[in-house]
Formats: C-alpha cells, sequence, structure tokens
C-alpha cells in the first residue's frame, strides 16, 4: 500500500484557485506593492461601473438622468401641491398609494438600470484558440487564411433550428437567443434591448426589474394624472378653472408630463406584456423568428404552451447570478480574456461623441477600410431610442453582419498575429511547428 | 489550508500543462444549462469514459436543480418581488446556494478523481457557463512512468529540477517533506 496513499492525501485540499475570492492570493513576500485590481477595472465592454464595481451601467447614461428628473419632478410636485388638497377633500389613502407606486417605482428602475443584464464574459485566450481549430476543422480551411466565410453552428431545440453566430468580438458562439449590443459591447443571454431610458441593456437578470418598472410607472402616471385632472375639477367647481389654474400652477406641468408619457408607457406596457405571455424578446419580435408568416412550421420553441406558464417563468423563474464576477480580484495567473485591440478602443471613443444613432450613411459607398473615426459612425446606423410612438429597437441583421465584418478585420489587423500573442506558446497545432499567421499585405499595418 | 493552495498554484505554474479540452454547451433542451456528454478523444488514455460521463451527468443534474421552475422558485421570486427586490440584499438566492454546491463537488471531484489522473477540471462558472475546461497536465512522474498514472506512487529520491512531475506526485512529495 503506498504509505502516501491515505492520510497525507486526505488533508490535502485540492481547493480550486477560486476567482471569486475576496482576498487577493497573492505570495505575501512579493506584490505588497501592487495594488490588486477588481475585474471591472479591466473589463473589455463598454460600460460604466461605480461603487467600486456594485453599479453597472452603459456609457450613455444622459437619458437615464432625464428619466431620473421626469420622474421625481413630477411626483414631487404631485405630492408637494395635489396631495395636502386631496388628502383633506377626498381620502389620506392617496398620498399613501402614490408613495407606495412612486418608492416601487424607483426601487425597480434602479434595479433595472444598475444590474448586469446577462453580460457573457468573453472567450479566455485558450477557449478561443480551441474554437478557431474546431471551426477550421469543421470549414477544412487552414487558420493562415484571412476573411473567412461567416461562422454558425446549427442546433435543434424543441424541434425548431436555431443557429447559432460566433461573435467575433466575444470570440464565442452565442447562446440561442442571445445578441451582442453594439453600444455596450457585449454578448448579453436573452437580449431584449438596449434602453437608453434606463441607461442598460435589458437581458435576461434585469428583464423582470424593467418589466415591473414600466408596468408601476403606467399604474403611477396613469394615477397622477387621474387626481391632477380631479384637483383642477374640484378647485374649479369652487373659484372657476382660471383661478384654480392660477392656485396650482404645477397640476398644469404634472398634467402635461403625463399625459404625454400616459401613450407610450402604456403601450409599452402592453407590447411587454404580450412578449412575456408569448415568451419572446423584442429582438425576436423585430425580426419575425416565430413568427407563422415565415411559414406554417414555425413556432416557438422556448414557449411552455400557455399563457400563465411563460408569464410565470419571467417574472417568478430563478434569477442566475452574474457571470462577469465585476468585484473580484484579478488573479496573477488565471487567463484574461483577450483585451479589444486599439481599433476597437477608438471605436468606443468616437462612439460616445456621435448622436445616437442618427448616422445613416451606407457603408457600400466607402472603398478600402475606414479609419476609426468615421467606422464608428458607419457601423451604429441604429436608433434604438424608445422613442413616443416606437419600440427600442436592435441591430437589423445587415448593420449585425457588416458589423461582424469590420470587427473580424480588425481583428485580424492587430491580435492574433502568432500563436503568441493568443497566449498558447505550448500548444502546438498538428503537423506544425509554431508558424506565423502571414498578414495580409492589403489591409496593411496600423 | 493556504499551503495546499499555494503548493496548487505552484503545481499550476511548474507542471507542464499539455492541453486543454473544452467541453461545450448541450443547446437541445433550449436555454436551460446543459453540457455535452460526448466522450473527447484527448482524453482517451487519461480517465475512464464511465466516470467522466458521471462527472457531467452530476453537473448537468445540478444545474436543472438550480434552473427548476416549481413552486418554491415562484414563491422566492414572488416574495422579492413583494419586497421590491430588496430582499436579494440580505438573503441569497436558491441559485446562488446550488452553485456553492456546485462548485464543492467540483473541489471533491478534482481532488478524488481528477488530479490523480493528471486532469482539472476548472467550475463552468467561471468561463461564463459555456465551456467546462479541463486542463491536463503532462504526464512525467519522476518514478518514471509515462502512461497515464492512474495510481499515485511515491518517488523513491527526490527528482532532479528537470524533471516535471505529475500533480499528485508533487502534492505528495511537498506533503511529505512538510511532515518530515
Amino acid at each position: 500500500m503506498p504509505p502516501g496513499g491515505g492520510g497525507p492525501m486526505k488533508d490535502c485540499e485540492y481547493s480550486q484557485i477560486s476567482t471569486h475570492s475576496s482576498s487577493p492570493m497573492e505570495s505575501p513576500h512579493k506584490k505588497k506593492k501592487i495594488a490588486a485590481r477588481r475585474k471591472w477595472e479591466v473589463f473589455p465592454g463598454r460600460n460604466k461601473f461605480f461603487c467600486n464595481g456594485r453599479i453597472m451601467m452603459a456609457r450613455q447614461t444622459g437619458v437615464f438622468y432625464l428619466t431620473l428628473v421626469l420622474i421625481l419632478v413630477t411626483s414631487g410636485l404631485f405630492f408637494a401641491f395635489d396631495c395636502p388638497y386631496l388628502a383633506v377633500k377626498i381620502t389620506p389613502a392617496i398620498p399613501v398609494v402614490g408613495g407606495i407606486l412612486f418608492f416601487f417605482v424607483m426601487g425597480t428602475l434602479l434595479r433595472t438600470s444598475f444590474s448586469d443584464p446577462g453580460v457573457l464574459p468573453r472567450a479566455t485566450p485558450d477557449e478561443a484558440a480551441d474554437l478557431e481549430r474546431q471551426i477550421d476543422i469543421a470549414n477544412g480551411t487552414s487558420s493562415g487564411g484571412y476573411r473567412p466565410p461567416p461562422r454558425t453552428k446549427e442546433v435543434i431545440i424543441n424541434g425548431q433550428t436555431v443557429k447559432l453566430k460566433y461573435c467575433f468580438t466575444c470570440k464565442i458562439f452565442r447562446p440561442p437567443r442571445a445578441s451582442h449590443c453594439s453600444l455596450c459591447d457585449n454578448c448579453v443571454e436573452r437580449f431584449d434591448h438596449h434602453c437608453p431610458w434606463v441607461g442598460n441593456c435589458v437581458g435576461k437578470r434585469n428583464y423582470r426589474f424593467f418589466y415591473m418598472f414600466i408596468l408601476s410607472l403606467s399604474f403611477l402616471t396613469v394615477f397622477i394624472f387621474a387626481f391632477v385632472i380631479t384637483h383642477v375639477i374640484l378647485r374649479s367647481q369652487q373659484a372657476g378653472f382660471l383661478n384654480a389654474l392660477k392656485d396650482s400652477p404645477a397640476s398644469v406641468l404634472e398634467a402635461v408630463v403625463c399625459f404625454f408619457s400616459v401613450w407610450s408607457i402604456v403601450g409599452l406596457s402592453g407590447f411587454h406584456t404580450y412578449l412575456i405571455s408569448s415568451n419572446q424578446t423584442t429582438n425576436e419580435d423585430i425580426k419575425g423568428s416565430w413568427s407563422n408568416k415565415r411559414g406554417k412550421e414555425n413556432y416557438n420553441p422556448y414557449s411552455y404552451g400557455n399563457i400563465f406558464t411563460n408569464c410565470c417563468v419571467a417574472l417568478c423563474g430563478p434569477i442566475s447570478p452574474s457571470l462577469i464576477d465585476r468585484r473580484g480580484y484579478i488573479q496573477p495567473d488565471t487567463p484574461q480574456p483577450a483585451a479589444p485591440s486599439n481599433g476597437m478602443a477608438t471605436y468606443g471613443a468616437t462612439q460616445s461623441q456621435s448622436d445616437m444613432g442618427l448616422h445613416t450613411s451606407p457603408w457600400s459607398g466607402r472603398h478600402g477600410p475606414p479609419s476609426g473615426a468615421n467606422l464608428s459612425k458607419e457601423v451604429f446606423l441604429e436608433a434604438t431610442q424608445c422613442g413616443p410612438s416606437a419600440v427600442c429597437r436592435p441591430e437589423s441583421p445587415t448593420t449585425e453582419a457588416m458589423t461582424n465584418r469590420l470587427r473580424h478585420r480588425y481583428v485580424f489587423r492587430k491580435e492574433a498575429v502568432t500563436l503568441q500573442d493568443l497566449g498558447v506558446e505550448s500548444m502546438r497545432r498538428p503537423g506544425a511547428g509554431s508558424q506565423e499567421c502571414p498578414l495580409p499585405v492589403s489591409l496593411g499595418t496600423r | 489550508m493556504a499551503t495546499e493552495v499555494h503548493n496548487l498554484q505552484e503545481l499550476r505554474r511548474s507542471a507542464s500543462l499539455a492541453t486543454k479540452v473544452f467541453i461545450q454547451r448541450d443547446y437541445s433542451d433550449g436555454t436551460i444549462c446543459q453540457f455535452q456528454t460526448k466522450f473527447p478523444p484527448e482524453l482517451d488514455s487519461r480517465i475512464e469514459r464511465q466516470l467522466f460521463e458521471e462527472t457531467v451527468k452530476t453537473l448537468n443534474s445540478f444545474y436543472a436543480e438550480a434552473e427548476k421552475i416549481g413552486g418554491s422558485s415562484y414563491l422566492e421570486g414572488c416574495l422579492a418581488c413583494a419586497t421590491a427586490y430588496f430582499i436579494f440584499l440580505c438573503m441569497e438566492t436558491h441559485y446562488e446556494k446550488v452553485l456553492k454546491k456546485i462548485s464543492r463537488y467540483i473541489q471533491e471531484q478534482n481532488e478524488k478523481v481528477f488530479a490523480p489522473r493528471g486532469l482539472l477540471l476548472t467550475d463552468p462558472v467561471e468561463r461564463g457557463m459555456r465551456v467546462i475546461e479541463i486542463s491536463i497536465y503532462e504526464d512525467r512522474c519522476s518514478s518514471g512512468s509515462s502512461s497515464s498514472a492512474s495510481l499515485p506512487t511515491p518517488p523513491e529520491k527526490d527528482p532532479s529540477p528537470s524533471n516535471r512531475e505529475c500533480p499528485s506526485c508533487m502534492i505528495k512529495r511537498l506533503r511529505l517533506t512538510e511532515v518530515k
């Protein structure tokens, strides 16, 4: 019996070197000078983080502050000017119900805006290399070539054929229902849409908060509108209409704001109620992925069959935890995902300056590879604004294909010159020594 | 505990990593978390097929339990909604509890099954639930066996620094030196 077999092996705990550990696992003698960095500081996507990684939002948050101001000001004016009169004249339950609605609205809004929508972390270099190898084997081409055909994988889910696309930025095959948000530059699970009004993507992890937000906001808007009208009517009965308006000018402002908001918000709530009951995302609905128009055999493979189950699952189902571990410390020996190339960084910097999707210059007129500044304008062709009568629109198929082609070009320019760049020195390709991927001369160098 | 962790870190750095195998997700049942049970050919000489499949199937069952839709998950969801989701600040969700169970299971499997065979399983949650990453370490024990070392044998003398050890032998050597 091997002497080391029993006792010492039992005590020896092969504790996984956890990247979730709350304390940095560094050797005590070295590295005291280097402060341990948290993962959110090196997050490759285009997000903003606050409170040391606890809060995560999209880069553009201007419209979110507008939403906050509108809700706070309108509710504030209601509580300050209308509620005292109504509480006395009708019932004190009015400010109480209004207060509860207001807190619910604020709570769900902040939850939607600040939480991780279900971002998929980018592939580690080893994973990416493995996938590339498998794709090359499947395609039967050598990986020295540039501009390979678009990469898709087909899966059969509940009898429907679903195509999984390869994401060139994140270097993964996207799971079904996931999509890459061009504004945040992340792949998001069960991607619904990017909502500028909440300053974040809406995806698997925060869809229910988003739905609760728009539902409760509809109730709050209707509530405030109804009671402001009641207030003005009651005052007019006493003092006349014009005097009533003079006595409470805030009511006019509230009525105007509520009147214009109620159509869009109630409409949006209705639309999302339909989506939840049929278990579809905005993305799928817009593309008509599961519509009957595509064919009689086309049906939604994710639906549970009845409305009640679909609603329960969407609203009360289990919430998966965040996969990106924003507040974890970076371990020195764990593989980090392939960082975006400098081409991507300028891509992002200029995007923050461009208006949200108002540029519609066609790509087809351009010759040759674009410079970084123009690239952002060309690529972000979509308006993803939740306008009064429009629904938040995701990337259309044509721009996505374009984006992928452009991204791929950039990938081959800046990254993966040799296997060393992928950090896989120890891995050898079958039948070859370490060989360099030749850079295509026509793309030039930067 | 700290020394073992330090040892495992050391072996990761010094034991030579031959290759990594990635077990991909199985989407045939929808978006629920399941991994393919197909046996990768790289592990053919390293581990028995049945052990591997059992591990993956157990992991799949854990994930199914985490994502199970039923009375308890609805109750948790409704309670959270009623408290405007503030309850998540104090209590951890059912999913998180199951993930902790999974990481304990993976540790245990690494200790008992995989490390003696020169393999190391990485928790899928560290890879965004996309893959189960299995690291295959080069198998050159000082005892001279070049084929898969299914049973760890103690080295007869201290190995020279140029010799690469398999993970379990290195751990055992370090333990033995500590004991002495």
